[in-house]
Formats: C-alpha cells, sequence, structure tokens
C-alpha cells in the first residue's frame, strides 16, 4: 500500500467554517462496494475536503455531506471507484459566501 | 421554426453564463438564466482576479459598478523551498492602466452582481434549480432542459455549467477531461482589515497585490499557491494537478499540503491575527489548447470553463476574461442564429469564427505546448527554489569566514543541477511561453 504522511490538520474545523444545507440520506456521490485501495488513496490526497479517510487499521470511509462540489474525486477515480457523481439536488450542498 | 418556451436557456449563472444572458437579452431574446446555487455565486470560487478587457467591452462602466476588490498593482511571484523564499516584487503604472488594468473579487459578491446584470437586461433569472439533462429532439439536436419534473423549451441552449462538465459529458458527448489535464484548487479567505493589509503588501490605499507561489507549497508536485488581497480579507491557495497530486508517490494529501503551506514563514506573517471565514474546493482546467471540447452542436453552444477555458501560465492565471468573452460571443452567435432560423450547429457556426479571431482561441493556440511542458519540469518545483535559496544565501550570509569571490560561490550552486542540464530545461521553457 502506498504511503499517506502524518495529517495535522483538522479538516473538519475547516470545513464548520463554511455554510451547508445538507441533503440527510441523499448521497450525491456514491463509490464502488469494496473500493479498491489504491484507488481510494487517490481521493484521500486529492480531496480538497478531506472527506476520504484511511484509519490506522486501514478502513476507508467517506462522508458527502462536507462536499466542496469541485468534481475533483470523479475526475480522479471517475473510471474506477467513483460509481455516482451528481451534482447536490436542487439547493442543496455547500453555500459559498465568499468564492 | 417551433414555438419555444425562450429563445435562449443559459445553463450556469457564472461570467460566462451571465454575460451570455446579459447579451442576449440586450438583443431583445427572451432568456432564462438557470443557476444551481441558491443565488449567483453560491456554488462558484476562483482566485480571484480579473482582468478586465473583456469585461470592458461589456459594461464601460464596469469599474463604478461592479463590487471589485481591489485594482492589483502589484504583481508578486515567490519561489519557496520548505524553509526558504524569494519574492520578486513588481509595480509599475501601466500595471493598472485603462484595458490592461485587472482587479481581485470574491465570488459571491461578483456573480450576484453579474447574474443582477442580465436580470435587469430582461432575462428570467432562475436559482437554486440544477438542471439534471439537456432535452433532445428526435434528430438529436438539443431542444431545451430537464430539471426535476420541468421540461423548458429554447431555440439554443448554452451551456456554462462550469469546469465539473457533467453535462456537457452526459448530453453532448464532450470526453471527460483527464486527470492531467485538470487542477483541484483549495482556497481559504482570511479576514483582515484594509489597513493591514495594504501595510503588509506596501500598497497604495485601495489598491491590490496578487502573488503566485512555486516549489514547496505543492511540496514538489505539479502545482502553485496563490494570493489575492480583497478590500478586507485574503484569498490565499493552492493548486495541484490531479494527475501528480493523485500519484502514489504523493504521501501529502492537499488540505494538509495546504496547512503547510499557510504555515511556511513567508506566509505566517501575512496572516498574522486574519481570521480564517471559508474554506472552498474547486477544479481548474489546466490543458490548454488541446482539452478545448467540441463547442457548437445542433442547439447547444459551450463556455467558459465548461469549453476547458483557462489558462495557467505559472507566472500568470486567466479565466474569468476568457468566460466573459466566450459569453459575450456565444450570445452574439446565438442571436444571430436566431434571427437567421437555422440554429443548428451549421446556423450556430459564427461562434466559431468568433472564438478563434479573438484572444481566446488565440492565446490558448500561443501557449499550447506550455500545459505539458510544465507538467514535465519536474525540478520547477523542487530544485529550482532551492537552487535560488542557496545561491540569496551565498550572496547575503555574512558570518566572519573570509568570502570567495561571488562567482565561485555561485558556480558549485549551479554546476550541482548540471548547467547544460539547465541551459536545456531553460530553453524548452521559454520556447513554449
Amino acid at each position: 500500500m502506498s504511503k499517506i504522511g502524518d495529517i495535522h490538520v483538522n479538516v473538519d474545523e475547516l470545513l464548520a467554517m463554511n455554510k451547508y444545507e445538507v441533503d440527510e440520506g441523499h448521497a450525491h456521490i456514491e463509490l464502488t462496494d469494496d473500493p479498491d485501495t489504491e484507488e481510494f488513496m487517490k481521493l484521500v490526497r486529492v480531496c480538497p475536503a478531506g472527506l476520504y479517510r484511511i484509519d490506522e487499521a486501514g478502513e476507508k470511509s467517506f462522508d458527502y455531506a462536507g462536499c466542496l462540489e469541485c468534481g475533483t474525486c470523479r475526475i480522479a477515480c471517475g473510471d474506477t471507484i467513483v460509481k455516482k457523481w451528481e451534482n447536490p439536488r436542487s439547493s442543496m450542498g455547500v453555500e459559498y459566501r465568499f468564492g | 421554426m417551433a414555438e419555444t418556451d425562450f429563445d435562449i436557456i443559459v445553463v450556469g449563472a457564472g461570467c460566462a453564463g451571465s454575460v451570455a444572458a446579459y447579451t442576449a437579452a440586450s438583443a431583445g431574446k427572451s432568456v432564462l438564466l438557470v443557476e444551481r446555487g441558491v443565488n449567483a455565486g453560491a456554488k462558484n470560487m476562483s482566485g480571484g482576479r480579473i482582468y478586465s478587457h473583456a469585461l470592458a467591452k461589456v459594461f464601460p462602466d464596469f469599474a463604478h459598478d461592479a463590487p471589485l476588490e481591489r485594482k492589483i498593482t502589484h504583481e508578486r511571484l515567490a519561489f519557496m523551498d520548505s524553509s526558504r523564499n524569494l519574492t520578486v516584487d513588481f509595480t509599475s503604472p501601466e500595471l493598472a492602466q485603462a484595458g490592461a488594468d485587472s482587479y481581485s473579487v470574491l465570488r459571491g459578491p461578483f456573480d450576484a452582481w453579474l447574474s443582477g446584470k442580465a436580470e435587469d437586461a430582461g432575462a428570467e433569472c432562475v436559482f437554486g434549480i440544477s438542471v439534471d439533462s439537456l432535452l433532445k429532439g428526435a434528430d438529436g439536436r438539443v431542444i431545451g432542459i430537464r430539471a426535476g419534473e420541468d421540461e423548458i423549451s429554447a431555440q439554443v441552449v448554452i451551456l456554462a455549467e462550469g469546469c465539473n462538465t457533467l453535462l456537457g459529458e452526459r448530453c453532448l458527448g464532450n470526453a471527460r477531461p483527464a486527470s492531467s489535464q485538470m487542477a483541484v484548487g483549495v482556497k481559504e479567505v482570511f479576514e483582515l482589515n484594509g489597513g493591514s493589509i495594504e501595510d503588509r503588501f506596501l500598497l497604495p490605499k485601495g489598491e491590490g497585490a496578487a502573488m503566485l507561489f512555486v516549489g514547496d507549497c505543492t511540496h514538489g508536485k505539479v502545482g502553485g499557491g496563490f494570493l489575492y488581497t480583497n478590500k478586507d480579507s485574503i484569498s490565499l491557495g493552492l493548486v495541484a494537478t490531479i494527475s501528480s497530486a493523485a500519484d502514489a508517490s504523493n504521501p501529502t494529501p492537499v488540505y494538509q499540503m495546504f496547512d503547510d503551506f499557510e504555515r511556511h514563514p513567508a506566509v505566517v506573517p501575512i496572516l498574522r491575527d486574519a481570521k480564517m471565514v471559508e474554506h472552498s474546493g474547486h477544479m481548474v482546467p489546466e490543458g490548454g489548447y488541446d482539452m478545448v471540447p467540441t463547442y457548437i452542436f445542433d442547439g447547444a453552444l459551450v463556455a467558459g470553463e465548461a469549453a476547458g477555458l483557462c489558462m495557467n501560465m505559472g507566472y500568470q492565471v486567466r479565466g474569468m476574461d476568457f468566460a466573459v468573452a466566450s459569453g459575450q460571443m456565444a450570445a452574439l452567435s446565438a442571436v444571430d442564429a436566431i434571427s437567421a432560423d437555422d440554429t443548428s450547429a451549421n446556423g450556430l457556426a459564427s461562434y466559431r469564427s468568433r472564438m478563434e479571431e479573438s484572444f481566446v482561441m488565440r492565446d490558448l493556440a500561443t501557449f499550447r505546448r506550455w500545459p505539458s511542458t510544465m507538467e514535465h519540469w519536474d525540478s520547477l518545483f523542487t530544485d529550482y527554489p532551492t537552487c535560488a535559496a542557496e545561491a540569496m544565501n551565498a550572496m547575503f550570509c555574512v558570518d566572519g569566514t573570509p568570502q570567495k569571490p561571488l562567482k565561485q560561490r555561485m558556480m558549485p550552486i549551479l554546476k550541482q543541477r548540471g548547467l547544460w542540464k539547465l541551459a536545456q530545461e531553460m530553453r524548452k521553457g521559454v520556447k513554449a511561453l
């Protein structure tokens, strides 16, 4: 498995500064079941919101709630483990105030 | 021609979309502007600086009217390794001259103003509605949009959905951009009073600085950092090519890269006492001319970043002026085609000639080779900043040891990299620029 270095920043605190209208129970991004680890690691590296995580036990997690809707994961892994990528439903998702 | 709900539907209220809607509505066409954000700008982020020449052609009075942050009169280029930084700071009256003037903007207020212009011109603006697909007739031509249960028809659809081109790929058959052609941008806005900003960047009152960073901000991966001074805030961000950042050789996720960048000794004093108020992400098309997709279809045109119109030169980043100009040209061609009663790709073909005769396609063509040159020029992001820092140290450090002549101090620093290799790389770079 390729390496991810130590993470010092608490990305959740950064995302807490943003305004969201979370579409509970309706994920606009879905991954394949049991995604390939190296592909998943790509998403850990490129997601600017740090939504793709692997813990010390190697357990993968992904939460669409803090999504910045940039589409980077779709470009990185749209042919592999990102099974679905839609814009959030009307008026849902992130709401930039500065931009 | 069959009756339609609108003459023109524009998808996306960014620079390209709102200018297209304004231009078409001003020409007397019925226009619907649909935006998925609850207001224009709510889903948008850019660095952001706009070179105003294209905007001035649409709104000659923009300088008094638009919510601009600061006129950029200082250009800074910074070369950083992990602990050292060399900054070049340039200022000139020419940077501020009408026509060549550029401004920092925040897309929230800026996009709201721009869509307001479209609305004032008579366009119907609908916010908070996500377009799910483009409607097509039996012959395959685009005849409108579908949003949820609603189907709305038009003679021409102008697609300005931005660089995450879902509709362009799914409904028009354009290719998904490759991960080597797209960069991920991460940015934070820091509130800081205007006086402190002017002091920290040596700015005359009300004027602004733009700063690009090369080197350790992306930990040696292809990309760079940027900083724009706003009225009462600073936009700080970095951009990394997706294929390069995703690679197994990169141990640092981009949000951690950004945090490291923020903590660089050259950046910390800039942000002292500033309060972070927003963390945003957005992609940037970086493939240049060779990634521009088909942008004319039967019944549809593509404008702005949705057409890959963006240019990252390393020392200069442009996108909004391309968006404004392409939005205007798309609308003019759509209006002409409707008047001539032929909105097929053939009838809309004047969009191509307008684009090709304008700075948009000409600038992209001129610098066509730059994206791949930069992508394969690793030392630009690793060794060059360190080399520059070593040369500066050799020049400025005085510790009482009897000094060797400057040339003897400098040559080992260059020789270590291989003079021939450096010369070759430089030649290649200069050729692509």
